[in-house]
């Protein structure tokens, strides 16, 4: 994909490294993501993915090494992870509140980042597939439902850069591609994805970072 | 931050909040003390406002530990901690939500109790207002040892054990404060204006060092 007005964003990890209890998990990486482009992170379980990711979105202190963030619109000095969202392996929603409620709570509290606008609430239900069922509490949705919707938390609100970690677990092939779709509709408006999956997304362009754990990794093109 | 606020309020009237369970604790406490002591009118008024206080503060620890456990649980913890907004202050909005939800309610049954315990209408007042005073700082000192044992999978006894030695002074100058609204010859003022003081130090320091010890508590 060529932007040829894409706006000046540059996500850049430097020579990080993080520890688990004794062992390097991982040692000098570096990359760098502008406008539009996507890292996928491959690996057998326990080959530091997650680990990468929440160092990237500043959850984990890293051994060593530095994320930043560059764009027009941030002033200097924004952390990384302000630029961020983070789908983790926990959903991040309240069984106890509705769907509504949660996606509310999220586009209030996390609000838009410089330079983009989110979804309404039932635009992102629509656009994840389950439009008829925001007034449900969250706890009575099935677990593909619940990540379609943790999926729609991203969309309420704008950030440049999604961080993915296995977004696919617990979908059926159909939600699968409206998450593909969902993910090419970003890199398109200019976002930056950086995810861990086992299911090939079907990305064009995306560099593969392929992890081996214990301080190894190569890295590749597609 | 007001969504924060909304959001902790909705969540701690709602199936499993706990809301409740602390009053409901409260009034338990209380109520069987009458039974234990014994009919004697005098004793009960005497040790009244010391007894409600005592209860107080154990209700208060109780629901503590749940503070920030269930957002770390549902995995919300890590959202709230990559935002922009200062951590500090997003934990002082998450202690006033859990002071509405947690402390307040007990602030609000505490004349009835007052009532259990044969407690004259001035006595009742005094402790009514102490406790509005002095709960928040409870919180405030929980949230520190909430955040410290966020970790932990059964940290709640943990952060009663943490929390207690700090709040004893808010339990010393709340019921010194409480008695001297009754007795004549002490003041009661001084014991007040310090419980004020110990709220807004805690108000302040609270936050802080539970926002140091959410950072750096990622795994």
């Amino acid at each position: 994909m060529k932007h040829n007005e894409s706006p000046q964003m540059r996500l850049t990890v430097e020579a990080l490294s993080a520890r688990r209890g004794e062992d390097l998990i991982f040692k000098d990486v570096s990359f760098t993501l502008s406008a539009g482009e996507s890292l996928i992170l491959t690996g057998r379980n326990g080959s530091g993915k997650s680990t990468l990711l929440r160092a990237v979105a500043g959850l984990l202190r890293p051994e060593s090494g530095r994320v930043t963030w560059e764009s027009d619109g941030a002033e200097p000095g924004t952390r990384a992870s302000e630029a961020c969202h983070y789908l983790g392996h926990r959903n991040a929603m309240k069984a106890e509140l509705s769907v509504r409620e949660n996606l509310e709570f999220w586009q209030n509290f996390v609000g838009d980042f410089a330079g983009g606008r989110g979804m309404t609430v039932t635009g992102a239900a629509d656009a994840v597939g389950l439009s008829g069922i925001t007034h449900l509490p969250f706890g009575y949705l099935s677990a593909g439902q619940q990540r379609r919707m943790a999926f729609a938390k991203l969309l309420v609100a704008w950030r440049p850069v999604w961080i993915l970690d296995e977004p696919t677990a617990a979908l059926d092939v159909s939600a699968e591609s409206v998450f593909t779709a969902l993910i090419k509709d970003h890199l398109g408006h200019d976002g930056i994805v950086l995810a861990a999956t086992h299911q090939p997304l079907g990305l064009e362009n995306a560099q593969e970072l392929k992890m081996t754990g214990f301080a190894g990794v190569m890295e590749s093109m597609w | 931050m007001i969504a924060l606020l909304l959001r902790d309020l909705k969540l701690s009237v709602r199936a499993g909040g706990g809301a409740l369970i602390g009053v409901l604790f409260f009034t338990t406490v209380v109520a069987v003390i009458p039974f234990g002591v014994g009919p004697d009118l005098n004793l009960l008024s005497r040790i009244g406002p010391a007894i409600v206080w005592i209860g107080a503060l154990l209700s208060a620890l109780l629901g503590l530990d749940r503070m920030f456990q269930t957002d770390r649980e549902d995995g919300s913890l890590d959202l709230i901690l990559m935002q922009e907004h200062p951590l500090a202050l997003t934990v002082l909005v998450k202690c006033l939500a859990h002071w509405l939800g947690n402390g307040l309610p007990l602030v609000i049954a505490s004349p009835l109790l007052g009532l259990f315990m044969n407690m004259d209408e001035v006595a009742i007042g005094a402790t009514m207002l102490t406790l509005l005073v002095g709960t928040p700082a409870l919180t405030f000192i929980g949230a520190v040892g909430a955040a410290v044992a966020v970790a932990l999978p059964r940290g709640g006894l943990l952060v009663s054990i943490l929390v207690l030695p700090l709040a004893i002074p808010v339990l010393i100058f709340g019921v010194s404060a409480s008695y001297a609204a009754v007795q004549d010859p002490a003041p009661f003022m001084p014991p007040f204006l310090i419980l004020v003081a110990i709220t807004m130090f805690f108000a302040v320091l609270g936050p802080l060092g539970a926002a140091l010890a959410l950072r750096n508590a990622g795994d």
